[in-house]
């Protein structure tokens, strides 16, 4: 496994640039302190499935949305 | 015409129990947790309104944050079905993948489906509503699309696989009320099988009545209860208000003349005979 390119990854995190060490969006999600948490994912605006994120792998340019419910109308 | 009878199909639409999607629900009050001055007080208007769904938002969580497990703990303590929402979305893309993350994360395949087309009306995109109920049907979802009174998009809605409407009385947050009455007339003639609710717009109790004396199911509103001076005591306005006008639909409203009608029965009038010649009743 290629560390230094791993340890690269820039992926946007809600609208924001992030750095991540991870591998795989299951990675990222415990990473970032999501793990536990009632929250839903989507990759590059696809949903991704709580079941299918350690099966996710992350490539550089990535556009992560982690979202949790809140106030609507 | 029988007064009773004021729907040219000849059927009254919806005199029987609120449901949606074989879902039968006692109160005709659907309320926006959003706005409230403090998560106590919307928790207290939902009670107040007996509202038996709620709308729920999906937004991006902090990292480390806990915000969106505080809210869903304050929702699920109420006894309310949660209906979530897409609102924000611009593009049938985006709405599906948001349908699909509430899904995950609320449990339920109901979804309230806006798709908005412009940021100064928040009016809905009816192409993009229909494109997007088209695939969440398809995909098991039970759709509450956020629409106007165009029959032809209701139409191409429920040919979608849609099973409930949901028309704007007025553009989200205004408060402004029923402003095509004639529209929405229409709307309920035109599907009287189909649960109608009034979503968005609604800003005083008796814009929620007038909606339910139309023959409309239920009402959805937000603004106008958490943005009252007293959003518990407004949200059991409303309560009141959708009530009366549903039980004034089911009573059958009277029908409007253009000309006077006296209430009090001319037969036995004192000085009846004298007629109304101005010359007779002149003091001399």
């Amino acid at each position: 496994m290629d560390t230094a390119n791993s340890t690269n990854l820039t992926v946007t995190l809600n609208g924001r640039k992030a750095a991540t060490s991870a591998q795989t969006l299951a990675e990222f999600i415990a990473e970032n302190g999501f793990g536990g948490s009632k929250i839903a994912t989507a990759v590059n605006g696809e949903f991704v499935p709580e079941r299918a994120r350690a099966a996710t792998r992350l490539n550089p340019g990535d556009t992560i949305e982690v979202v949790s419910a809140r106030q609507g109308g | 015409m029988n007064p009773r009878e004021p729907f040219p199909t000849g059927t009254r639409p919806g005199l029987g129990p609120l449901t949606f999607y074989g879902e039968t629900l006692q109160s005709r009050l659907l309320l926006g947790t959003a706005l409230y001055p403090s998560p106590q007080i919307m928790s207290d208007a939902v009670k107040a309104a007996g509202a038996g769904i709620v709308t729920v938002s999906l937004r991006r969580e902090q990292a480390r944050g806990r915000s969106g497990e505080r809210f869903l703990e304050l929702i699920r303590a109420l006894p309310v079905r949660v209906l979530p929402n897409t609102a924000g979305c611009r593009t049938p893309k985006e709405a599906i993948t948001t349908a699909q993350m509430a899904r995950e994360l609320l449990d339920t395949d109901w979804i309230k489906l806006e798709v908005i087309a412009n940021d100064d009306t928040l009016q809905p995109d009816l192409f993009g509503l229909v494109e997007a109920a088209d695939v969440l049907t398809r995909d098991g979802f039970k759709v509450f699309p956020y629409t106007t009174e165009d029959l032809g998009a209701g139409e191409r809605l429920l040919r979608a696989g849609c099973e409930v409407l949901m028309p704007w009385g007025a553009p989200i947050g205004t408060g402004r009320g029923l402003q095509n009455r004639y529209g929405l007339k229409s709307m309920r003639a035109y599907f009287p099988d189909i649960p109608l609710v009034v979503d968005a717009g609604v800003g005083a109790p008796s814009h929620a009545a007038e909606a339910m004396e139309m023959g409309y199911d239920a009402v959805l509103l937000n603004t106008a209860v958490a943005k009252a001076g007293d959003p518990i005591a407004m949200a059991a306005a409303f309560a009141k208000a959708i009530e009366a006008g549903r039980t004034a639909f089911e009573s059958g409203l009277m029908e409007q003349r253009d000309m006077a009608s006296p209430s009090t029965p001319v037969a036995g009038t004192p000085f009846f005979d004298l007629g109304s010649d101005p010359a007779r009743s002149r003091p001399k």
